[in-house]
């Protein structure tokens, strides 16, 4: 997928300004939130289970190799073919040559956040297969020609009527007339024309949740159940999957199952979780014929040596993102890469380099929030502050904010001088001051723009903390 | 040019041990590898997962019914076949379900429900009632696990607009790790069926306007029927 993080202020400017899209954020994020928070609430143990997943991660990634080797062993002991990409171009030519050896015309797609990053679809079109997304959100957001806006919800960006006007505009076979007013008719209505697909479909795509390499199993997870249909009907299954989605065995997978749907929807479990061993049996009436995976690397082994390791333990719950008051302020494509919200800022930088993405770590109010409700406690703000120092190192911080930042340091560094700056400052900056506020300050006009800066008044953070330190009351 | 096959496969693996400053003949890790999976270490498992028998069988039933799912308890495996009649009767469904050659199901004294007609083999794309019968179940989130081949073909779960499962109770286990112990008695240890299928509700989306929709692409409806255990 082609990046626009470098865009990354005009796409927020745009979507701040995007009414239709402030009202669909303004509608679903906030619930999903609310449903976590209940979720975890209601099991004691989801504390320790955190810390749990991050031990079973940690330890899967250390031997990561040694697991891969392990997984791949029990897939070919099964029917199963393991095939490598180290780039996405690799795993594209991959799985389009298995489609092509399948004689494939017609493939559907479950949800996968590796295909965006691989741009598989447009590359097996380019090709002259028709491919169809099955996961609603998925498939209405392929009709409009767009990318997902979140990982778990990917049309969470759309209101319903925009959902019905394309609807209408594209699903011309039927009657002009009919009724679509409720969601439940739009699901139906697409309910229809992708059962038809799944039908006629030569070849099925789902990504992976998690590689067993106890079993030699995939996992996919889904309210829909379109990954099972996308998987149990064609004759081949192919499975795109990155190094990370590794863990040991069926108890490890089990820690995580009971993270992964609280962390994302609130929910105990997700509707269908379906492990996948090899291509259908002797004596099995369905199921694939054919069954093959394609381990993505694209960068992922590069990070195992960095500090930027912890961002493997991620399982895509999107609860970063649910929690992000800048992912809920701007919506997803405004990141202007696959991944969006927290661990967007933090992965994109990592995948497609730091220098057309260091808006994207820029962007946090570091409040902290997806650290603390991400499943695989991972320390996002930390790693965005380390993408921040890399980028000023490499040079990409702009000129004013590094005259800033060193005018700051040579203050700060001189404790005697800071102090008399900071104490002749409150009350010259009181006397530019209406009424308390800054309406317009020449260095911060981006946040005076939009709302007035307090000033500051009394006495210094110093001198109240020398008071307390002397026991001075206040 | 795209790198494929042994070389992609060399590729990969040899960065990743670099990146981990491992060599490919480290055998102490491939040992603490192939130890971990032989034998895990003990899983944390929920207290809602350990609960006495009654309160697993309430727990798992009340999941469920809190997932849209309508589950029937019944008294014996005599009764399925009259319950799953009330059941099709009660939501207007034909009386004719599409089913596996599972054993059990096969056994059931189907001439007390002589109206209902059954089909044999894999789901098709018009079949209104799909019926199963769970190689386990369980309780902490009201799951059902299925294993699928010719007993219980994968289709019959997902094609059919209403989806009958039959449990028998002494297939429910508190906690995931209870149905991977079944599941392994079964399939041998490292071994599994094509697909495990965990099924904790009708499908569902809420990706339009984030309201809840039911049967987005698999079955609207979901009937559980469990066999209570005799003398229990």
């Amino acid at each position: 997928m082609i990046s626009s993080s470098p865009d990354f202020k005009e796409n927020v400017a745009a979507a701040l300004h995007d009414p239709q899209l402030q009202r669909a954020l303004a509608g679903v994020a906030p619930g999903l939130a609310a449903r976590r928070a209940a979720a975890r609430s209601g099991l004691p143990e989801f504390e320790a289970l955190r810390e749990r997943g991050r031990e079973i991660k940690n330890h899967t990634l250390a031997h990561l190799d040694a697991y891969l080797e392990e997984y791949e062993r029990k897939v070919t002991e099964l029917g199963g073919v393991v095939h490598y990409a180290a780039t996405a171009q690799d795993a594209r030519d991959a799985i389009l040559r298995i489609c092509r050896d399948a004689g494939a015309r017609l493939v559907t797609k479950g949800k996968s956040m590796i295909s965006e990053e691989i741009g598989l679809n447009h590359h097996l079109e380019q090709a002259g297969l028709e491919v169809v997304e099955t996961d609603l959100g998925e498939y209405i957001i392929q009709l409009r020609g767009e990318t997902p806006s979140h990982i778990i919800a990917p049309a969470i960006h759309l209101t319903q009527d925009q959902v019905e006007a394309d609807f209408r505009k594209v699903h011309t076979k039927l009657p002009a007339g009919r009724m679509l007013t409720e969601p439940a008719q739009l699901v139906a209505e697409a309910r229809q024309i992708l059962r038809e697909k799944f039908l006629a479909a030569d070849v099925g795509i789902t990504g992976a949740n998690f590689l067993i390499a106890e079993t030699g199993t995939s996992v996919i997870v889904t309210n829909e159940g379109n990954g099972d249909l996308t998987q149990s009907l064609p004759r081949v299954h192919i499975v795109i999957a990155s190094i990370e989605k590794m863990v040991p065995t069926l108890e490890d997978v089990s820690t995580l199952v009971r993270l992964l749907a609280r962390s994302a929807t609130g929910q105990e479990i997700s509707t269908y979780t379906t492990f996948s061993s090899g291509p259908r049996r002797a004596g099995d009436p369905d199921g694939p014929q054919a069954y093959h995976v394609v381990i993505l690397d694209n960068g992922r082994s590069d990070l195992l040596a960095t500090d930027f390791r912890e961002v493997l333990r991620c399982i895509r719950c999107g609860a970063c993102m649910n929690h992000c008051p800048v992912y809920q302020s701007i919506g997803g494509h405004a990141y202007g890469w696959v991944y969006p919200g927290p661990i967007g800022a933090v992965l994109t930088p990592a995948l497609i380099g730091v220098r057309g993405s260091a808006d994207l770590p820029n962007a946090s109010t570091f409040c902290g929030r997806c650290e603390q409700v991400c499943p695989m406690k991972i320390p996002l703000p930390g790693l965005m502050r380390a993408w921040r120092e890399k980028d000023f190192d490499a040079g990409g911080t702009p000129l004013l904010y590094r005259a800033g930042l060193a005018a700051w340091a040579f203050f700060a560094r001189r404790p005697r001088l800071y102090n008399l700056a900071a104490r002749l400052g409150i009350p010259l900056l009181h006397l530019a001051s209406r009424r308390g506020a800054l309406h317009h300050l020449p260095v911060a006009r981006g946040w005076t723009k939009y709302r007035d800066l307090p000033a500051p008044q009394g006495r210094t953070f110093q001198a109240l903390w020398a008071d307390t330190e002397a026991g001075v009351p206040r | 040019m795209s790198v494929t096959g042994a070389s992609a496969r060399t590729a990969v693996l040899s960065k990743i041990r670099q990146a981990l400053q491992a060599t490919g003949s480290d055998s102490a890790r491939r040992a603490a590898v192939a130890e971990r999976i032989a034998s895990p270490p003990a899983p944390l498992v929920p207290e809602r997962a350990q609960r006495p028998r009654e309160a697993s069988r309430a727990l798992f039933r009340t999941f469920l019914e809190g997932q849209s799912a309508t589950v029937v308890e019944v008294g014996s495996a005599a009764e399925v076949p009259a319950a799953i009649g009330r059941y099709l009767r009660s939501t207007n469904m034909p009386l004719r379900v599409r089913v596996g050659g599972d054993g059990y199901l096969a056994a059931l004294p189907w001439s007390t429900e002589p109206a209902l007609e059954r089909l044999d083999g894999p789901a098709e794309g018009e079949d209104a009632v799909g019926l199963s019968h769970a190689a386990a179940a369980v309780a902490e989130t009201g799951t059902l696990v299925l294993a699928s081949g010719a007993d219980n073909p994968v289709t019959l779960g997902y094609l059919p607009e209403t989806h009958v499962v039959v449990v028998e109770e002494k297939d429910l286990a508190g906690g995931y790790e209870g149905a991977w112990e079944k599941i392994r008695a079964r399939f041998g240890r490292r071994g599994m069926p094509r697909t495990v299928n965990f099924i904790s509700g009708p499908s569902r989306t809420a990706d339009i306007g984030g309201e809840l929709v039911m049967g987005a692409h698999g079955p609207r409806r979901l009937c559980v029927i469990l066999v209570r255990d005799a003398g229990v």
